[in-house]
């Protein structure tokens, strides 16, 4: 009997290339697969039926006209930091300050609101808050990406710091605003007047956050895809050596991408403060700034898929708080389900770009004969 | 190939057998909230900022259910909803589902619960331990809060009764009795609490000290552990507690320090140091504010609960643990706290800066002014909570040593 030479149970090899149904499939597939090993989780430990479970997070999410527009204000909050990660992803350059930009808007919010409540008419105060949050958050991004292109210095560490200062910066200035002293909560900024506050568009609360989110969504879609500076940037992302061979100045495109990035993360913060929370707490980014680097990435940076993987995250939330209010269980079983589903959203693109083989088995051959 | 999808979808199939069965059964339609009808009990609805493994949101989840099904209501309950536009969302869709009461149980929730309010004017909004009801002047915006000073009080006396017997019996000297708090933040609602906790000790242990530190949040486990091992290494020989995890409980119990808890009995986390805790008994307020939405009256602006409509009380005493004698002592200091004969801030009894004190103003009303415009000191003692429900005792007395300050 010749031996024979023993092959692996399962290889594996990278996929050439792949047609967008065969990928949608796959993804698709694996969303069914976790929502089967969910239920499996769901009656083995609360004895649930599995598809009022599904739908009661379904309810969460749509089950009223309020309940959709608290959604869309989530996704829309989240979108505007996941699209403002993105460009600097594209770039390589590991941004985890979304946090810290979108903090550094709030508190340039917060301070005009307070301190020029009486001294500006509304308009002017909306219009002042609005450019304070914009260089706020540009400032905050600029720091970090200067220092890249001048000193080289580590992004990842730099930005991820910077989240930490700007959060005890608010956290110094609540003490000072604090409503009442002792309480360390600033609590509604101007009750009373509204000084300051969004206005309400057609009468929808949460209408203007979504716009806003709609239009940044668009100009970072046709930035990233049709300009000269988006090209230019995902040149320095496949290579900087390339990049400085065709003469792009690498350091420009760092601190041009990441002032934009800052931009629209400031632009997160104001929205935050004068249109939808009316306070500052060192939480009101809420995690944001690294759910965000989710988003982007499981869209692959294109921006209107990250509608897609942002409302998925919403939804999850959103639907694991209904469930631990509609079925009394605790908030952790929604964050098991939503860690479940992630798992297998997150495998599916290992299976994407890569390709398993198992070994054919020589005995089945025989007997099939 | 093929067998091998068949086999799959065989292993689908006898998964998704039983819960297409289950669905089947027709207990799918009780998710959800549906429209009322006209006979549906009225819904009455909490938020709460954690959930049952805080104990201070345990303190309400509990008594809120019980409360509700004597009164005959439908509860429709909100946990982990954040000092945030979360909880103004959550109101929101309390509203919608038909709520007509919605109580908060966290401060932080106050301004938005406000904010709810007016939006919805025909819905009672109620905000415990808030302190802004009174300056909102909102007619369906309320407060409420309970007289905990006094529970914390008797909680001292036992504490001290403790400390006694270890002078007694030699484990320590009198100089020696140094106690530990653990509080959250340095707001007056803890102040309050220490304070009336140590007053209680040292009425019937007079030499006690007591060291605070504080962790910077209301539920933190591992600061709070991490708090209770300072203090125990800083030379405290008994420890309690403001803050909501089972941090300091277990860090007394694997210390064998023994702890005055809060919030409920923690004996069976802490059977060997556990001595006994005062909460709050939220149902007397529940079935008060319930009973005014069924008959249609209104709510008092800012309500307080006492010893007396049972809102403050003394969990279980641990006889293992606790000095001789409590039990009997504890009665007869609840008897006179009952009937005005002891007053748990009476300025004979403590002293700021080494001098008596004869008239403080304290920042009652919660405006923007921070002004202390209110005389709380009159007829020889610190009238706490009689002003407006929240805590406003704000005073630094001698033989409490703060080991840091943290106001969030």
């Amino acid at each position: 009997m010749d031996k024979q030479k023993k092959e692996p149970l399962i290889h594996i090899t990278k996929r050439k290339e792949i047609s967008k149904k065969h990928e949608w499939a796959i993804r698709l597939g694996s969303i069914l697969i976790a929502l089967v090993v969910c239920a499996i989780i769901t009656t083995i430990t609360t004895h649930l039926n599995p598809i009022s479970v599904y739908a009661t997070m379904i309810d969460g999410s749509f089950g009223s006209e309020r309940k959709i527009w608290a959604l869309l204000k989530e996704l829309s909050i989240l979108l505007m930091v996941s699209v403002a990660l993105a460009p600097a992803f594209k770039m390589k350059f590991w941004n985890l300050g979304g946090g810290g930009q979108v903090m550094a808007g709030v508190l340039a919010t917060a301070t005009c609101m307070i301190t020029l409540d009486e001294k500006l008419s509304n308009g002017m105060l909306i219009f002042v808050s609005l450019i304070a949050a914009l260089i706020a958050g540009a400032l905050w991004a600029f720091i970090p990406a200067f220092c890249k292109a001048k000193w080289n210095t580590n992004e990842t560490l730099f930005t991820l710091m910077m989240n930490y200062v700007a959060t005890q910066i608010v956290a110094y200035y609540i003490i000072i605003w604090e409503t009442p002293k002792g309480s360390g909560k600033i609590g509604i900024i101007n009750p009373n007047t509204n000084a300051g506050w969004l206005p309400t568009v057609a009468g929808k609360q949460y209408l203007l956050p979504v716009l806003i989110s709609i239009a940044v969504t668009i100009f970072m879609y046709i930035y990233l895809r049709y300009s000269k500076q988006g090209y230019e940037l995902s040149v320095v992302g496949e290579s900087q050596n390339t990049a400085k061979y065709v003469g792009i100045n690498v350091g420009k495109v760092i601190i041009r991408t990441l002032i934009l990035c800052g931009l629209i993360c400031g632009l997160t913060g104001w929205l935050l403060v004068a249109g939808t929370d009316h306070t500052m707490t060192t939480t009101l980014e809420a995690g944001r700034g690294f759910l965000g680097v989710m988003v982007a990435w499981l869209a692959h940076f294109n921006p209107l898929g990250m509608v897609l993987s942002g409302l998925l995250m919403v939804f999850m939330s959103r639907g694991g708080g209904e469930i631990s209010t509609a079925f009394g269980l605790n908030k952790s079983f929604g964050d098991i389900l939503t860690g479940v589903i992630l798992f297998f959203v997150i495998g599916s693109e290992f299976f994407i770009n890569y390709q398993v083989h198992f070994r054919k088995s020589h005995r089945k051959e025989a007997a099939d004969v | 190939m093929k067998k091998k999808l068949i086999a799959l979808m065989m292993c689908l199939a006898m998964v998704m057998m039983p819960m297409l069965a289950a669905c089947g059964g027709g207990n799918s339609g009780d998710s959800g909230d549906s429209g009322d009808s006209g006979d549906a009990a009225m819904k009455v609805g909490l938020i709460c900022l954690h959930d049952e493994n805080s104990t201070y949101d345990n303190n309400f989840l509990a008594s809120f259910e019980e409360s509700c099904k004597k009164m005959g209501v439908e509860p429709v309950i909100k946990k982990n909803v954040p000092e945030g536009q979360e909880c103004y969302d959550a109101a929101g869709e309390m509203v919608d589902a038909g709520c007509k009461l919605i109580i908060s149980d966290s401060f932080g929730h106050a301004g938005f619960m406000l904010q709810a309010a007016k939006d919805n004017p025909d819905v009672q909004f109620v905000s415990c331990t808030g302190d802004n009801a009174l300056v909102a002047k909102q007619d369906n915006f309320h407060n409420a809060f309970a007289s905990i000073y006094e529970g914390r009080y008797l909680a001292g006396v036992a504490a001290g009764m403790k400390l006694n017997e270890m002078i007694e019996k030699g484990d320590i000297t009198a100089e020696q009795a140094k106690m530990g708090y653990a509080g959250a933040f340095t707001y007056a609602e803890v102040v309050s609490g220490y304070t009336s906790f140590y007053l209680g000790a040292k009425s019937v242990c007079p030499s006690v000290t007591m060291d605070v530190t504080f962790t910077g949040s209301w539920y933190d486990e591992t600061a709070e552990k991490e708090a209770a091992n300072k203090l125990i290494q800083g030379g405290c020989v008994l420890i309690s507690q403001h803050a909501d995890s089972m941090g300091a409980p277990t860090a007394c119990e694997e210390a064998g320090v023994p702890d005055v808890s809060y919030n409920g009995s923690t004996k069976s986390a802490a059977p060997n140091t556990y001595i006994i805790s005062s909460r709050i008994n939220w149902s007397p307020f529940y079935e008060y504010a319930i009973q005014a939405v069924q008959n249609g009256e209104t709510m008092g602006s800012d309500w307080t609960g006492n010893l007396e409509t049972g809102s403050v009380e003394l969990t279980e005493l641990n006889e293992d643990v606790a000095a001789e004698g409590t039990a009997a002592k504890l009665e007869e200091v609840e008897a006179g706290l009952k009937d005005g004969s002891i007053h748990v801030f009476d300025t004979s009894t403590f002293t700021v800066d080494g001098k008596n004190l004869d008239s403080y103003k304290a920042d009652v009303e919660a405006d923007e002014a921070y002004e202390h415009e209110t005389e709380v000191i009159s007829d020889g003692y610190f009238h706490e909570s009689e002003y407006r429900s929240a805590p406003y005792f704000d005073l630094q007395i001698d033989g409490i040593n703060l080991l840091d300050t943290n106001f969030g």
